[in-house]
C-alpha cells in the first residue's frame, strides 16, 4: 500500500470538487463540492499522517470535519434563505453584490 | 531534649474572625442602625460580645498549647475556664517554660504589588492572646456603658459605629500576622480616635483637639513607615532564605537575632519605630495629644485613651521586641533611648498630674505617667512586667474613667472640673467612690491591689537589670504618682461639695470660682473642656427624655445599673488581675501564658506559611534554669549568636526575684505621698490652717513652678507658636511667592506660547498637511476602486475560479520557490 494511492484519490477529488465550484449553478451542488474540496484535504492529512506515523494529522482531520458541519449548516441556512426570497437557487442570477 | 507535640484547637486556628465580626457589625451598624430599636448599639454590643466569646476560647486553647509544652503533662484540656485547676499544681507549669511555643501563624495572600506578596493573618502568641482578651473585653463593658451615657445622642449611632470600628482595627493590628497588617490596624485606630474625639464636633475645642491628636500622631506614624520599610529591606533576604518575607513579624523577630542582621539597620529602624510608639503612646516629647483628647465622650476617653488605643505603641515596641532588644542593646545596661523617653514621660507627666482641675486631665496625665512605665519596663529589659502593666492597667484606668464619667452624669451635673463642682461626692454615690477607691489604690501601687504586682515589678527589674538611675526615676514616679492621685480622690469626694455637687445650677458661673492662686494661665488650660462637656450635657445627652429632670431639685445621686455594673466589674479586675502574676503570693501564670521563651528552634520544620497546630513542631530546649530566679544571661537568644539550624524568636529575659525587702522603699514612698499629699490637701483645699495654703502666691519659685505646670512646660506653645509658625509660616510665605511669580508666570506663559502655537498648527500642519493627505488617500481609493470594480462582477463562481485561480498561482510559486 503506497501513499501515492492515497495522494491521488485525494487530487482527483480535489480536481473534481473545483470543477464543482466552478461550474455548477445549483447552490447545493456547489456547497457540495466544496465538501469534495475537504474531504479531498482529509484524504491528504490522513495519507501524510500515516506515513509519518503521527496522530497530528489525524486529529486535524478530525477537526476539518467538525468546521465542515458548522459550514454546511451556514451555506445551507443562506441558500434557504435566499431560496425564499427569490424562488430560486441559480447563483449566477445571484449579482446584487456588482460593484 | 523532649519532642513537644503543641496542642491547638478551633478557636486558636481561628483567631482571625474575631477583628472581623466587628468589622462587619460597624458595616452593619452605618447600613442599618437607625432603624433598629436600639439605634444600632445592639449590634455593636453583639459583635463585640461575640468576638470575647472568641477571645476567650482563644485564650483557653493557648493556656492549654504552652502547658502541652511542657511535656505532655496534660494531655487532655485543663478542666476548669482559664485553668484554674493549674494553680493547684504551680510546679507543673514550670515545665512548659523551658521551650519555645510556637505561635499559631496563619497567612493569605492579600495583594501582590512588583514580586511582594502582602499577607493578611494571623500571629498569635501570648501577646497577642492577652490583648484580645483585653480588648473584647473593655470594649464590651464599656459600649455596655456608653448605652446610659451618650444616650439621646444626636450622633448616637455614628458613636457606636465607631466604638466598633476601632475595636476592629485594634482587634486587627494585635493580632497582624505582617507589618502591613500592623499598620492597616494602627491606622484604623488612629481614624477612630479622631472620628471619636471630635465626635461633638459643633465645639471648636472638640475638633481642634481631634485634629491635634490626628496629627501628632500622624508626625509619630512617619516613623512607623520609614521604620517598616527599613526593617524591611534588612531582613527580607534572611526571611526569604527562611520561607518567609521581610514583613513577617515572626521573620523579623528571628532575623534580628539571628546575628546577620546589621547593628545600625536595627538602630535605625528601632529609632524610626519609636518614634511611632512615641506618637501613638503620649510618650514624652509628643504627649500633648493626649490630655486634650479628653474632650471627646468620656466613654471614648476611657476605652481609647486609657486603657487599649494608647497601649499600641507599648504592643509596637513588645511585638517587636528582638528589634529593639539588639539594637538598643537593652541587654546591656546602657541607657537607651526607650528608657530615657519613657523615664522622662513617667516624671514629666506626673508632675502635670498636680495642676489640672479637670478630673479626666488628671488622669489624662496619669496614663500618660503609666505608659511611660511600660516603656521604661521595655527599655530596661522588663518584658513581661510592661506588658503585664498593660493588662493591669487597662482595667483600673478604664475603671477611674469611667467612675469619672459617672460623676459627670449623675454627680456634677456633666462638670469634669474637681474644684468646682465637686467634693464630698461619696455619701451620694458610694458605688462610684468604692470602685474610684479601688482602682486608685491599684494605680498608685499598695500592696495586694493588681499595679503593685506590675509596676513594682517593673521598677524591681530596672533595678535587678543595673539601671538604677531608672529604678530611682520609678521610686519617685509611684510616690508622684500616689499624692496626685489622692489630691484627685480628695477633691472629688471628700471635703465639702462645691457647685454642681451641692446641687446648685452654674450655667453662668464659670469664671467666678477660679481660686486666686489659680488665676494665672488656668482659664486657658481647662475651660475649653469644661465648656464642652457642660454644653453637651444638656442638649446632647437628653436628659429630659429620659427622666432625670429632676437633676438639678435632687442634686447628685449614684448612677443606674448600666454604668454601675461596669464598674463594679472593672473594680473586681483592678485587685484580681495582679494575682494572675503575683509573685508576693507566688503566682506567676501570666508569665507562664504571656512571655515567649527565649530558647532557640530547631529549623527543619521551620515554614512560615501554612504550618498550623497540627505540625510537629520540634522544639530544643537549651537546658537552662527556669525563671523566677536572679538571673544574668550573658549568651544565649539575644546575647549570642543561636548555633546553626536553630532560630530565636525571643531573647532570653531576667527576671528580678521579688522580696518584702526590695518592695519595701518603693511602700514607703507610696504611703509617704499619700499622706503628703493628703495633708497639703486638708491644707490647701481644705481651709484649715496650714503652712502650705496660698504658698504659690507667696513664695515666687513655687509660683514660678506652677506657673510652668500650668502651661504644661510651654511645650504646645512649642509646637504652635514656634515650630510650626517657624516652619508653616516661612514655607507658606515663600508658597505663595512661588505661586503668584513663578507659578502663575509659568502658567500664563504656557497659555499664551499654547495659544500661538495652536494658531500656527491650525494654518500650517491641520489645513495643508493633514486635510491635503486626507483628501489624497481617498482620491488614491476612489480611483484604484474604479479600476478594481471590472471584477467584482457579484458572481460567486467568478470569485471561485479568481480564489483557485491565485491557489493555483501561489502553490505553483511554492513549488518553484522550493525547487
Amino acid at each position: 500500500m503506497y501513499a501515492v494511492n492515497f495522494l491521488l484519490l485525494g487530487a482527483v477529488m480535489f480536481g473534481l470538487g473545483v470543477f464543482g465550484v466552478l461550474a455548477r449553478r445549483n447552490a447545493v451542488a456547489v456547497l457540495m463540492s466544496i465538501e469534495l474540496i475537504l474531504n479531498a484535504v482529509n484524504v491528504n492529512l490522513i495519507a501524510f499522517a500515516l506515513m509519518n506515523n503521527s496522530a497530528e494529522g489525524h486529529v486535524f482531520a478530525l477537526y476539518v470535519i467538525a468546521v465542515a458541519a458548522a459550514e454546511v449548516g451556514v451555506g445551507l441556512a443562506m441558500v434557504l434563505m435566499i431560496y425564499r426570497n427569490r424562488r430560486s437557487i441559480a447563483l449566477d442570477e445571484l449579482s446584487t453584490m456588482r460593484g | 531534649m523532649t519532642a513537644a507535640t503543641l496542642t491547638t484547637g478551633w478557636f486558636l486556628e481561628n483567631a482571625w474572625l474575631i477583628p472581623i465580626i466587628p468589622a462587619i457589625g460597624f458595616v452593619l451598624i452605618i447600613a442599618l442602625g437607625k432603624r433598629l430599636p436600639a439605634k444600632g448599639s445592639e449590634i455593636g454590643i453583639a459583635s463585640i460580645g461575640a468576638s470575647l466569646v472568641l477571645a476567650i476560647g482563644a485564650t483557653y486553647q493557648w493556656i492549654d498549647r504552652v502547658s502541652s509544652a511542657g511535656g505532655g503533662e496534660y494531655a487532655g484540656p485543663i478542666s476548669g475556664v482559664f485553668g484554674f485547676a493549674r494553680s493547684i499544681f504551680p510546679s507543673a507549669s514550670e515545665a512548659g517554660t523551658e521551650t519555645y511555643v510556637e505561635p499559631v501563624i496563619k497567612s493569605w495572600t492579600w495583594w501582590q504589588s512588583g514580586g511582594l506578596e502582602f499577607g493578611f493573618g494571623q500571629h498569635i502568641d501570648g501577646l497577642a492572646i492577652m490583648l484580645l482578651l483585653l480588648v473584647t473585653f473593655i470594649s464590651l463593658l464599656v459600649q455596655i456603658f456608653s448605652t446610659e451615657y451618650v444616650s439621646g445622642d444626636r450622633r448616637y449611632t455614628h458613636f457606636f459605629a465607631a466604638l466598633t470600628l476601632f475595636s476592629a482595627g485594634m482587634l486587627v493590628m494585635v493580632l497582624a500576622e505582617n507589618m502591613i497588617q500592623l499598620i492597616l490596624g494602627w491606622e484604623i485606630m488612629g481614624l477612630c480616635s479622631f472620628m471619636l474625639i471630635g465626635h461633638w464636633w459643633e465645639e471648636q475645642a472638640n475638633s481642634r483637639a481631634a485634629l491635634k491628636a490626628f496629627f501628632t500622631v500622624r508626625v509619630g506614624d512617619v516613623g512607623l513607615l520609614v521604620g517598616t520599610a527599613i526593617i524591611f529591606f534588612g531582613a527580607n533576604q534572611w526571611a526569604v532564605d527562611n520561607g518567609s518575607n521581610g514583613f513577617s513579624i515572626q521573620a523579623i523577630s528571628g532575623w534580628a537575632l539571628s546575628g546577620e542582621a546589621s547593628d545600625s539597620v536595627l538602630l535605625w529602624g528601632g529609632v524610626a519605630l519609636f518614634i511611632a510608639a512615641i506618637g501613638k503612646s503620649g510618650q514624652f516629647p509628643l504627649h500633648t495629644w493626649l490630655p486634650d483628647a479628653m474632650a471627646g465622650p468620656t466613654p471614648v476617653s476611657s476605652l481609647l485613651h486609657s486603657s487599649t488605643m494608647v497601649v499600641a505603641g507599648v504592643f509596637l515596641v513588645a511585638r517587636l521586641y528582638p528589634v529593639f532588644f539588639i539594637g538598643f542593646d537593652i541587654g546591656s545596661t546602657n541607657i537607651n533611648l526607650i528608657a530615657v523617653i519613657g523615664g522622662i514621660t513617667v516624671i514629666a507627666a506626673a508632675a502635670l498630674a498636680f495642676v489640672q482641675s479637670d478630673i479626666k486631665k488628671v488622669l489624662a496625665y496619669s496614663t500618660v505617667s503609666q505608659l511611660g512605665y511600660m516603656m521604661l519596663g521595655l527599655g530596661v529589659g522588663a518584658w513581661l512586667p510592661a506588658v503585664f502593666h498593660i493588662f493591669t492597667h487597662a482595667f483600673f484606668k478604664c475603671c477611674l474613667f469611667l467612675a469619672a464619667g459617672s460623676i459627670s452624669h449623675s454627680g456634677s451635673h456633666h462638670s469634669f472640673d474637681m474644684k468646682k463642682d465637686m467634693g464630698g461626692l461619696w455619701r451620694k454615690m458610694p458605688i462610684t467612690a468604692g470602685t474610684w477607691m479601688i482602682s486608685t489604690a491599684a494605680l498608685c501601687g499598695i500592696p495586694f491591689f493588681s499595679g503593685f504586682f506590675s509596676k513594682d515589678e517593673i521598677i524591681d527589674n530596672a533595678h535587678n537589670n543595673g539601671y538604677n538611675l531608672f529604678y530611682y526615676v520609678g521610686l519617685i514616679g509611684a510616690a508622684m504618682t500616689a499624692a496626685y492621685m489622692t489630691r484627685a480622690t480628695y477633691l472629688t469626694f471628700f471635703g465639702t461639695p462645691r457647685g454642681a455637687a451641692a446641687g446648685e445650677h452654674h450655667d453662668d458661673a464659670h469664671d467666678d470660682a477660679h481660686g486666686a492662686a489659680h488665676a494665672a494661665g488656668h482659664d486657658t488650660h481647662d475651660d475649653h473642656g469644661h465648656d464642652t462637656n457642660d454644653a453637651h450635657g444638656h442638649d446632647a445627652h437628653g436628659h429630659d427624655a429620659h427622666g432625670h429632670d429632676d437633676h438639678g431639685a435632687h442634686g447628685p445621686h449614684e448612677s443606674p445599673w448600666r454604668i454601675t455594673a461596669p464598674l463594679v466589674i472593672l473594680a473586681v479586675l483592678a485587685i484580681g488581675s495582679g494575682y494572675l502574676n503575683a509573685p508576693a503570693v507566688g503566682t506567676h501564670y501570666f508569665t507562664d501564658w504571656v512571655e515567649p521563651v527565649g530558647a532557640a528552634v530547631v529549623t527543619d520544620e521551620y515554614s512560615s506559611d501554612g504550618y498550623g497546630g497540627d505540625d510537629h513542631s520540634e522544639s530544643a530546649a537549651l537546658g537552662f534554669a527556669a525563671p523566677m530566679a536572679e538571673e544574668g544571661y550573658s549568651e544565649g537568644c539575644g546575647y549570642t549568636t543561636p548555633e546553626a539550624g536553630t532560630i530565636c524568636y525571643a531573647p532570653k529575659l531576667n527576671h528580678a526575684k521579688f522580696t518584702w525587702g526590695k518592695a519595701a522603699p518603693s511602700i514607703l514612698l507610696v504611703a509617704f505621698g499619700i499622706l503628703a499629699s493628703a495633708w497639703m490637701c486638708m491644707g490647701v483645699f481644705g481651709g484649715r490652717r496650714n503652712p502650705f495654703a496660698g504658698l504659690t502666691s507667696k513664695f515666687a519659685p513655687a509660683r514660678w513652678g506652677h506657673t510652668f505646670l500650668v502651661n504644661k512646660y510651654y511645650l504646645d506653645h512649642l509646637y504652635e507658636r514656634v515650630i510650626v509658625r517657624a516652619v508653616a509660616h516661612p514655607i507658606a510665605a515663600a508658597a505663595y511667592w512661588v505661586n503668584q511669580n513663578i507659578l502663575d508666570g509659568v502658567v500664563n506663559g504656557v497659555g499664551r506660547s499654547g495659544r500661538r502655537t495652536g494658531e500656527w498648527v491650525y494654518r500650517n500642519v491641520d489645513q495643508r498637511v493633514v486635510d491635503g493627505a486626507v483628501n489624497a488617500s481617498g482620491l488614491v481609493a476612489s480611483e484604484s476602486g474604479h479600476a478594481a470594480q471590472s471584477i467584482q462582477s457579484g458572481r460567486v463562481n467568478q470569485y471561485g475560479a479568481l480564489l483557485f485561480g491565485a491557489a493555483t498561482v501561489g502553490a505553483i510559486v511554492l513549488i518553484l520557490v522550493n525547487i
